[in-house]
């Protein structure tokens, strides 16, 4: 499994990048291992503000719903429109494909969240 | 419970399936390196194998066990000859579906009903409950693994393996003795993906062999496909699914399978009333929509017309073939005229859909 190490990570397998004021927010590698094929992406509107641990989006595979939850409290400044025509960009390379980027009210939230070694091995835990 | 582990378990340990519990059974719902729609779009274009050992097999004998199956089914056991298979709903006197089947005719005094994995039970205390006095129905799952491989290349993988001619084997008839490399097998032309293809039926020492060899043969036109692919091919094809389509609450009739009830054969169990349902005539229809709006129709959301409810999805999907989302929906029948616009409330949004007709794929199995 890749894992980069330069973002945080949430047990509900989302991770956040941090580049100034704004948090750029995706799903991990493990999470669309987990999903397979996606099929569908409902991003969140513009504007919105979140709380932490708040549903700011929903991804479909063929089989299933999943509620995305925010790993961090922000208002949504950006979502990435390229997954409403094209979410398997989300199976190709989730690291790369972000879904949303939140205007970071309160960084220091970050510190619930894991780095890329205690998430691989918080995932190690999920598959034994 | 620990779940049961069909005899193809090893093979879905060696082809790396993502294993998940379905019915009690630990089946794989997809393979690594594959996943639901590359197993799919196989299916569509190549050929697939699947395990599909969970189902269960319940065993009719005697002398009046013709007239034993025709009272438990719908459709019209007395047409059948010996060597053909019959798709039947089974019915509760109210009209509701106990479980819908496959009635495999030996001979008059021997028939093989294959039924859904859930219902097994269900449908073995509900027969020995109506027992016709000389008939013996009983459950011989355990006796049987079974394959199904599906798709344009499946006769010819197949016909590598068995000096039995294949072409001579029509859609929904059986040969009970065909050789499948040296292991004597049950041969159906049947299957649930819309596609051309074979069920085969092997005692449970064999199941391994079997699939090897079909896998060997079948080289890369064709790979084992899991749960997820079999949802969306018999989806996409319009084949009903016990507990979405049907269930104890929803007739026969509602559901557009009329043609499987045959309301001028002999009295079976729920006869009269269908016979009255037609009469009345319908009050809901199961039909066709495509989205109109952004959202993907999952099985038993609400469907409303201008705010009011009218009935709710049974089964709905991103369709892999037409990737698009399509659904089937029951719904109160002054709105299932193609055209009509409807609401599908997903996650409490009313998201636009439009009834259709035609929307779903053609099926390409072999006609009689």
């Amino acid at each position: 499994m890749h894992t980069p190490e330069n973002l945080f990570y949430s047990k509900e397998h989302e991770w956040v990048r941090v580049e100034g004021n704004k948090g750029y927010i995706g799903i991990s590698d493990f999470a669309q291992h987990q999903l397979g094929d996606i099929v569908f992406v409902e991003l969140p509107e513009l504007d919105l503000e979140i709380n932490l641990g708040e549903s700011i989006g929903v991804i479909e595979s063929v089989k299933a719903a999943a509620t995305l939850f925010s790993p961090v409290p922000g208002t949504i400044i950006e979502v990435n429109e390229d997954l409403e025509e094209a979410p398997e960009l989300l199976n190709q390379d989730p690291y790369h494909n972000w879904i949303a980027v939140l205007d970071l009210s309160d960084s220091s939230r970050l510190e619930g969240l894991m780095s890329a070694e205690a998430y691989n091995a918080y995932c190690q835990t999920l598959e034994s | 419970m620990s779940l049961k582990q069909t005899p193809l378990y090893p093979m879905h340990l060696k082809y790396h399936g993502k294993m998940i519990e379905f019915e009690g059974w630990e089946l794989p719902v997809q393979y690594e390196g594959m996943g639901i729609i590359k197993e799919h779009q196989m299916v569509r274009e190549n050929a697939g194998l699947f395990d599909v050992s969970h189902m269960g097999e319940i065993l009719i004998t005697g002398e009046k066990a013709e007239a034993f199956v025709q009272k438990l089914i719908c459709n019209d056991v007395k047409i059948m000859q010996d060597g053909q298979v019959l798709y039947s709903p089974m019915c509760y006197p109210n009209g509701g579906v106990v479980d819908d089947l496959l009635v495999y005719r030996y001979n008059l005094q021997k028939y093989l009903l294959v039924v859904n994995a859930a219902n097994v039970d269900k449908d073995l205390a509900w027969m020995k409950e109506n027992l016709l006095e000389g008939v013996k129905a009983e459950n011989v799952s355990p006796e049987y693994a079974q394959l199904a491989l599906q798709g344009p290349k499946a006769q010819d993988i197949l016909q590598t393996l068995t000096d039995t001619d294949l072409n001579s084997l029509k859609f929904f008839w059986f040969n009970p003795a065909v050789k499948i490399a040296g292991v004597e097998c049950l041969v159906s032309r049947t299957g649930y993906t819309g596609e051309d293809g074979f069920e085969i039926y092997v005692q449970p020492a064999e199941a391994v062999f079997i699939w090897e060899e079909l896998m060997r043969t079948g080289g890369e036109q064709l790979c084992p496909v899991g749960l997820g692919a079999r949802d969306s091919l018999r989806f996409e094809a319009k084949l009903p699914l016990y507990g979405q389509e049907l269930d104890q609450d929803i007739t026969p009739l509602e559901t557009g399978l009329g043609f499987f009830v045959k309301l001028n054969t002999d009295d079976f169990i729920g006869k009269a009333a269908l016979v009255q349902q037609k009469e009345a005539g319908l009050t809901r229809k199961l039909v066709e929509f495509s989205m109109l709006g952004k959202g993907i129709p999952r099985s038993h959301y609400e469907v409303q017309k201008n705010g009011v409810a009218i009935g709710q999805v049974t089964s709905g999907m991103h369709s892999p073939t037409f990737k698009k989302s399509i659904g089937l929906a029951l719904i109160k029948i002054e709105h299932s005229e193609p055209g009509t616009e409807i609401e599908i409330i997903i996650r409490d949004k009313a998201v636009k859909a439009m009834v259709g007709t035609g929307i779903f794929y053609g099926k390409k199995t072999k006609s009689k």
